[in-house]
């Protein structure tokens, strides 16, 4: 069953966040921070509708859904400038829709249409765009970790002042490449931020089970990388603030940051997995979902009088028909013709 | 015409690019302030600073990978691996990041990076420093894969290489570094997929490149000559892509064909070589196509051992007589 933000939902939890409401903007606007909920409720009904399409078998291959992070992706691509790069790893349909991909074109690429992102050749997992500087959408566990190193040597060598986020997942720090960029990073000092979503399962294996430092970002110490950890994963005030932070220190010094996120994925780790089971208890998952970051936010925007009741509905409505106009788009769309095989395998 | 060693026209290759194009680069391993575990940097550091010549920590997977990442927003590196044997541990950025990048994001990064060093093998460096790998990184769609066997090719390719969109793979011959001639005075690029007659012929095709040209296959063919049977010996300078034409023709005129390579029998580029031969010019061919390889087994240390697995004269001239039914 889909994840859904009803009101009545909303008010139950408000009570339990309410202990810890955040109630500095940041100095952030109003239009931000509306645009910023707007956006959180994109992602979630975006891959609200991908669940039910891959459950139609109108989308394949492996399908990681973002249900529950949506705070990091925008947050955190909240504090860079359009020009800062972006890449992940195949948990992407929500970065890419908080970098400003068309989330039409994203639905495209699921479901295989030449109208897709990358014209229906690299699917959930690859999404991409030069145009909004998303370097991916990458599916093999750390691989992007030294290339977002390598925009951020390009910056610097070229004396701009991007910077790139690199996400992932808790499993990637276990693997040679994480270290290997990490050091690199810090030894040449290079303008990226890495940002570990610790979701506390590498798909069905406990963080602790897999890593033997479960403070995930401590491991930028090997590095003397500067390091934080957020807790509130859930409060994209938070995110934000922490990312901010890290980002204006890079374009200050060029120095990269380790952050750790703590979240939680409400989905199993794509869609072919369960959603709870020998991992983990439906009661976790249940207990993890009263931390909604919508649903956190939306108290947040009440109680700085920021938006009401009224205006979380049409919001609702808003999200609906953008969703809607997707699924036409994708429609629309006719698979790429047999032609395209040959065609983006050698650059002229 | 200038003589230089196929060291120094690696240099110069790289020395000319990097004053055409600011957006080149080399780093890897001993690179800089070392000149080069082999030398073929010598004098670069000193001469474009340590922005553009870079020594790397030993690690392979995080520099391969920071080259590509740098390729994908526009600059064009060249990645020194200070052997090909190291490429394997730098295995999956090479193959999954820079070989599928171009066709994973339908066309909106490509990854101009040029992968180079010395691959094969060279004296008692044993099983794991001494690998011939070129029909490997071959088989990835998106790679091209370039062997010049002599200073002239080495300096044209090279050009080539680093001002090619694509991931290029560049394997030269730690024992080839040394060795002198002649190359064309001033500005010259060698364009890929065409390869050379080294010599022409009439009886007996021969395609071979790299190091196992010069030192084993173009002495066979003198020895052959002394015996009155005229090779025709193609070296096709990249592997990928491979100058079909060049090798159907010749093997329509003699309608023989040896193929005298170092790497591996089982799935190497000869047998790539083999398959498109007998498909394209099977009416030509008066003889089943022989391979000279080395042995199916990983290289030993020893010297007699070593010998004995690699191509060698004797073997070259046993699969030539054989192809012309003379034993």
């Amino acid at each position: 069953m889909p994840e859904s933000i009803n009101i009545l939902q909303s008010k139950m939890n408000h009570t339990k966040l309410k202990n810890n409401m955040q109630t500095d903007l940041l100095g952030l606007s109003p239009e931000i921070l509306l645009k910023w909920y707007d956006e959180m409720l994109l992602i979630r009904r975006f891959e609200e509708k991908c669940a039910q399409l891959y459950g139609m078998g109108k989308i394949g291959g492996f399908c990681h859904l973002y249900n529950g992070q949506e705070a990091i992706a925008t947050g955190s691509i909240g504090a860079i400038n359009p020009d800062d790069y972006v890449i992940t790893a195949y948990r992407d349909h929500g970065l890419a829709i908080s970098k400003g991909l068309d989330p039409r074109r994203i639905l495209a690429e699921l479901l295989g249409k030449s109208t897709g992102t990358t014209k229906g050749k690299g699917g959930s997992m690859h999404l991409f765009s030069r145009e909004k500087n998303f370097l991916g959408g990458h599916a093999i566990v750390g691989g992007h970790i030294p290339l977002a190193a390598g925009a951020a040597f390009a910056s610097k060598y070229r004396d701009e002042k991007r910077v790139c986020l690199c996400f992932m997942g808790d499993g990637a720090t276990n693997i040679g490449e994480f270290h290997e960029a990490l050091n690199l990073a810090a030894l040449w000092k290079l303008p990226v931020i890495y940002i570990i979503e610790n979701n506390k399962y590498g798909m069905g294996t406990a963080v602790d089970r897999a890593s033997a430092v479960d403070e995930l970002h401590l491991k930028a110490a090997a590095y003397n990388m500067r390091n934080e950890v957020i807790e509130e994963g859930h409060n994209v005030l938070k995110v934000y603030q922490s990312v901010k932070a890290a980002v204006d220190h890079a374009r200050k010094t060029y120095e990269p940051s380790l952050l750790e996120v703590q979240t939680f994925r409400y989905r199993g780790h794509s869609m072919s997995d369960p959603i709870h089971g020998h991992y983990r208890t439906k009661e976790e998952v249940e207990e993890q979902k009263k931390l909604d970051p919508i649903t956190l936010f939306m108290g947040i925007l009440t109680d700085t009088n920021l938006a009401s009741e009224d205006y979380f509905n049409s919001a609702e409505e808003r999200i609906k028909s953008i969703v809607d106009e997707c699924v036409a788009f994708t429609e629309n769309s006719s698979e790429p013709p047999l032609e395209e095989l040959y065609t983006d395998v050698y650059a002229d | 015409m200038p003589v230089v060693s196929y060291r120094e026209a690696l240099n110069q290759a790289m020395d000319e690019e990097m004053a055409r194009d600011e957006r080149v680069f080399l780093m890897g391993e001993e690179v800089a302030q070392y000149n080069g575990a082999y030398k073929v940097s010598q004098g670069l550091l000193a001469k474009y600073g340590p922005k553009r010549i870079i020594d790397t920590p030993i690690a392979e997977a995080g520099f391969a990978g920071i080259g590509i990442g740098s390729a994908m927003v526009g600059l064009r590196p060249i990645v020194e691996f200070m052997s090909w044997n190291f490429s394997l541990v730098a295995f999956d950025q090479i193959v999954n990041n820079a070989a599928k990048m171009l066709s994973m994001s339908g066309g909106n990064f490509n990854v101009p990076i040029v992968f180079r060093g010395p691959g094969g093998a060279a004296h008692n460096l044993a099983a794991t420093h001494s690998q011939a790998l070129e029909s490997l990184y071959a088989h990835f769609p998106g790679l091209k894969v370039v062997m010049p066997s002599n200073p002239r090719d080495a300096k044209g390719l090279l050009k080539t290489a680093i001002r090619d969109n694509n991931p290029v793979i560049f394997i030269e011959s730690e024992v080839m570094y040394g060795e002198k001639g002649e190359i064309p005075e001033g500005e010259y690029t060698i364009p890929f997929g065409t390869g050379d007659i080294v010599r022409e012929g009439k009886d007996v095709t021969i395609v071979s490149w790299s190091k196992i040209l010069q030192h084993i296959t173009t002495k066979a063919v003198s020895r052959l000559a002394e015996e009155n049977i005229s090779v025709e010996l193609i070296d096709p300078r990249t592997i990928k892509p491979m100058d079909w034409e060049l090798i159907f023709n010749s093997v329509k005129k003699t309608n023989r064909l040896v193929i005298v390579e170092e790497g591996w029998p089982f799935a190497g580029v000869g047998a790539q070589i083999s398959h498109e031969v007998s498909n394209h010019c099977f009416d030509f061919l008066d003889a089943p196509i022989e391979r000279v390889t080395q042995e199916d087994v990983p290289l030993p240390y020893v010297h007699n051992l070593e010998v004995a697995s690699l191509p060698n004269i004797q073997k070259v001239i046993r699969a030539v007589r054989k192809v012309m039914y003379l034993d």
